[in-house]
């Protein structure tokens, strides 16, 4: 059975923004959600087949091109 | 969760997890991200979509009953079943479906405290196969009106000194700073909210792993701002959704009597020509 590894939500100011990391792997995917902290709306997310921080770093750089297009 | 006002609409990670295969009840996620159920979900859990499968895509409403009925049917619900709502960010959405589930009639609803955080979080089983539910009867009541407010209802309420307006939009939302949350489209001409609401961001409810503050917590946070029971209590937020959350802990957590979902919201008001705003 799939299970949730290492589930970690860090937080972060962009553009003025604060937003809300969260990011995990399920069996060999690692993803990660970033979305505004209130109210937790999606503003970007990525996966990843090489490791967590990848996952993040991608949908950080989506995050960023969404809310500096904005 | 034993002392709220009507404990039994919650279940634990761990009920579920030794429930999720009981025949008597189905289990629906509910996501705002709504591709989060391909990644993973409760075995056994069905996957309904906010944006497609819990509105009319038509014109903007509720989902129809006869839509209801079909959605209800092809996962597999009749109308005796349990069904157990989950979703991420602390049950937003769960929230929005339960509301909709209650406007129609269905009995037996629960929400899993602390929705798919939690779960994941606890590292509980998951699996990506979506389930094949053996098609069931449902029928609908007709909307039970008195779980919604209206327009015109919330153009006298707001004047009333028996009715209480609950502001559940961000900070930013409420004093006019911003028009939407970052990232979400602007859809309205006007920012602040309706003359005298008061602002409880709907996710204060929540503590930090997504489960429901204790009810000593909840009572201190709406108490606090003059939201009592002896109220006649209205919650808004931009489209009815973050308020769908205040609205269930508002009538099933906390017990008020009197509480409707005004899901017309500020993308309603912050558009009409000529209605009063305050920031």
């Amino acid at each position: 059975m799939l299970k949730s590894e290492n589930y970690r939500t860090t937080m972060r100011v962009i553009e003025g923004v604060t937003i809300s990391i969260t990011s995990y792997k399920i069996g060999e995917q690692f993803y990660c959600h970033v979305t505004n902290s209130d109210p937790g709306a999606t503003i970007a997310r990525a996966e990843a087949t090489t490791s967590q921080e990848d996952a993040e770093q991608i949908a950080q750089a989506k995050a960023i091109e969404k809310l500096t297009h904005k | 969760m034993s002392n709220y006002a009507n404990p039994e609409v919650l279940v634990s990670t761990q009920w579920v997890d030794e429930h999720k295969n009981d025949a008597n009840l189905v289990i629906a996620e509910v996501d705002v991200d709504t591709k989060a159920y391909e990644e993973g979900h409760v075995p056994g859990a069905i996957g309904w979509n906010w944006q497609t499968q819990l509105c009319d895509t038509l014109q903007r409403d509720i989902i129809k009953k006869a839509d209801l009925e079909a959605l209800m049917s092809s996962s597999g619900i009749s109308n005796d079943k349990m069904v157990v709502l989950y979703g991420d960010n602390n049950n937003w959405f769960a929230a929005w479906a339960f509301w909709q589930l209650k406007m129609y009639g269905h009995k037996d609803i629960r929400i899993m405290n602390g929705g798919r955080k939690k779960w994941l979080a606890e590292s509980r089983g998951l699996t990506k196969d979506a389930p094949a539910p053996k098609r069931a009867s449902y029928k609908a009541s007709e909307p039970d009106q008195a779980l919604r407010a209206y327009l015109p209802q919330v153009q006298t309420a707001y004047r009333a000194s028996d009715t209480v307006l609950v502001d559940v939009r961000s900070g930013d939302e409420f004093t006019g700073k911003i028009l939407s949350p970052p990232g979400l489209p602007e859809t309205c001409q006007r920012g602040g909210h309706i003359p005298g609401a008061k602002s409880i961001p709907w996710a204060q409810a929540c503590n930090d792993d997504g489960t429901f503050k204790s009810l000593e917590d909840l009572q201190a946070l709406y108490a606090g701002k003059g939201v009592t029971a002896d109220k006649s209590v209205i919650a808004y937020c931009r489209i009815g959704e973050r308020s769908s959350h205040t609205w269930f802990v508002l009538k099933y957590l906390l017990g008020y009597k009197n509480v409707k979902n005004y899901d017309g919201s500020w993308t309603e008001w912050g558009n009409l020509v000529g209605a009063p705003v305050e920031r």
